[in-house]
């Protein structure tokens, strides 16, 4: 059910790939270092209740 | 609804965006869905610009969400400055980067869309050349940010830089737009005779806009989350260096 | 105050003090282009406001991180912090100390490098003009780059990519200056703009370098 681009298919689903391509890396990025500094975070809290 | 203040309590921060930011998460995925599929696959072609004038869905709402962004940070450094309120310096930290990616699809879109309609990939229009020099500012933030050790030092300099930023990148607009007249349409919404927009292609505009302007707001609130852990996290690490 | 100026006029005099430095590299700018672009007198005359605009804009950068980093090593920025001169004023003045070590003699020079790229004849007194009513913006938003980046290790290539951009406003009316001039159009209006902005920078961002160095200094 693609839609007929026309002439200018290659532009349009470029700026398509392209731009979801880059939010798909931003929300990636975001995710990953939040995550990253949760772990890090409940890790050392953890340690640090443990031994006092 | 507590007041926006009780909000520069990073604990009271965390618990109400613990339900919060799922929602605007929820919210801007499907929002954005809508107005991306309603634009790609069910507007009609335009007879002069033909199927590029679908990329009008991307490049509007991410050029917006740039401006936006360095707005909000503004605001949020002011806030900072002048009431030292401690979540809204972390949340400007987190727009940076958001309004990086947004200043960058801008531009790729608008690359890919002056391709066929003007014949070139890049002009030194003035609109392009600000957005351009809208990326170098958002740059220089976040360089200056990863540069500083300490928190509440680089929440200051950045801060003021983004204060002084401003004014010289509205100068440089104002500037580039005297260097040379362009090429660009004036804005997309705008009631100028004759470049009026068909209601056809303003409903999914809308939409997309929404969603954008949502996508930011789910991943500001996510980044500032993170930058409080990790503003704690150096806290703590400090005070065990210190014992 | 003047025995500030005069101390820093000193400072960046004596050998190692990076007077000079500056100059040279706007002359091996305008050697290199040439080379880079061919000889052709046309191009050349035709780019010539750009490059010297641009050379002059980059030549200003080299010694910015000189403004405030020998003196915060020291510890000499600390007793100026907490001396009666206002440190809004001991900005000011090592703007001005900047400028005259670094402005002024590109301004100088100018006319020299503008033989070297067939710049029009009628644009020499608008380049100099244009570079002197300038040049003293660089040095001040220069300064507040400076300060910013005081305090960091390996602060140099930051300085360039946060005071570059805020260099933007001051090259485009500068430049335009001058090539209006080369070709006889009237250059009232930017001239205009680069004295406001000049007048503007001076005027304000004292506060905001001194309020930054107050805050790398806590």
């Amino acid at each position: 059910m693609m839609p007929d681009l026309g002439r200018y298919a290659m532009e349009v689903s470029l700026a398509y790939v392209a731009s979801l391509g880059l939010l798909a890396v931003l929300v990636l990025w975001v995710w990953l270092r939040g995550r990253a500094v949760r772990r890090a975070l409940d890790e050392f809290e953890k340690d640090r209740r443990g031994h006092g | 609804m507590a007041s926006f203040w009780e909000y520069a309590n990073p604990l009271k921060f965390m618990r109400t965006t613990d339900w919060l930011l799922p929602v605007v998460a929820m919210a801007a995925l499907v929002v954005t869905a809508i107005g991306l599929i309603w634009g790609f696959f069910l507007t009609p072609d335009d007879f002069r610009q033909g199927a590029t004038v679908k990329i009008v869905f991307l490049h509007v709402p991410a050029a917006m969400m740039a401006i936006n962004a360095w707005a909000m940070m503004l605001v949020a450094s002011l806030f900072w400055l002048i009431r030292r309120h401690h979540v809204s310096a972390l949340a400007a930290k987190a727009a940076a980067p958001v309004g990086l990616v947004m200043t960058l699809i801008g531009l790729i879109t608008g690359a890919v869309w002056g391709q066929p309609m003007w014949g070139t990939w890049w002009a030194w229009d003035p609109r392009l050349t600000s957005f351009l020099i809208l990326f170098l500012f958002y740059l220089g933030y976040i360089a200056l940010w990863a540069a500083i050790e300490d928190p509440d030092t680089g929440a200051d300099l950045t801060a003021v830089l983004c204060l002084v930023g401003t004014v010289f990148a509205v100068l440089s607009r104002y500037a580039a737009l005297f260097w040379n007249q362009g090429l660009h349409q004036g804005a997309s919404l705008s009631v100028a005779p004759g470049t009026r927009m068909d209601w056809a292609y303003k409903a999914p505009l809308y939409v997309s806009m929404t969603g954008f302007g949502l996508i930011f707001v789910a991943l500001v609130l996510a980044g500032t989350r993170t930058e409080i852990r990790a503003r704690r996290m150096k806290a703590l690490v400090a005070r065990e260096r210190m014992a | 105050m003047s025995a500030l100026l005069i101390r820093d006029l000193r400072l960046a005099l004596r050998a190692g003090g990076g007077f000079g430095l500056g100059l040279a590299f706007f002359l091996i700018l305008a050697v290199l282009v040439p080379l880079g672009v061919g000889p052709e007198p046309d191009t050349l005359s035709r780019i010539a406001p750009g490059i010297l605009w641009v050379g002059a804009l980059l030549a200003c950068l080299l010694s910015l991180d000189r403004i405030f980093a020998l003196d915060f090593e020291d510890g000499s920025l600390d007793l100026l912090a907490t001396a009666p001169l206002p440190l809004e004023a001991v900005v000011s003045i090592k703007a001005l100390a900047h400028w005259i070590t670094t402005g002024l003699p590109l301004v100088l020079l100018s006319p020299v490098l503008g033989l070297l790229l067939f710049l029009p004849a009628e644009a020499y007194l608008w380049l100099i003009l244009s570079l002197m009513l300038g040049t003293p913006a660089l040095s001040v938003i220069g300064a507040f780059g400076a300060a910013l980046t005081v305090g960091l290790k390996r602060g140099g290539l930051l300085l360039s990519l946060l005071v570059l951009p805020l260099y933007i406003p001051t090259l485009i009316f500068g430049a335009e200056v001058v090539s209006r001039g080369a070709q006889g159009l009237s250059v009232a209006t930017p001239l205009a703009l680069l004295a406001g902005i000049t007048a503007g920078a001076v005027a304000l961002l004292p506060f905001a370098s001194a309020l930054v160095l107050r805050i790398n200094l806590r």
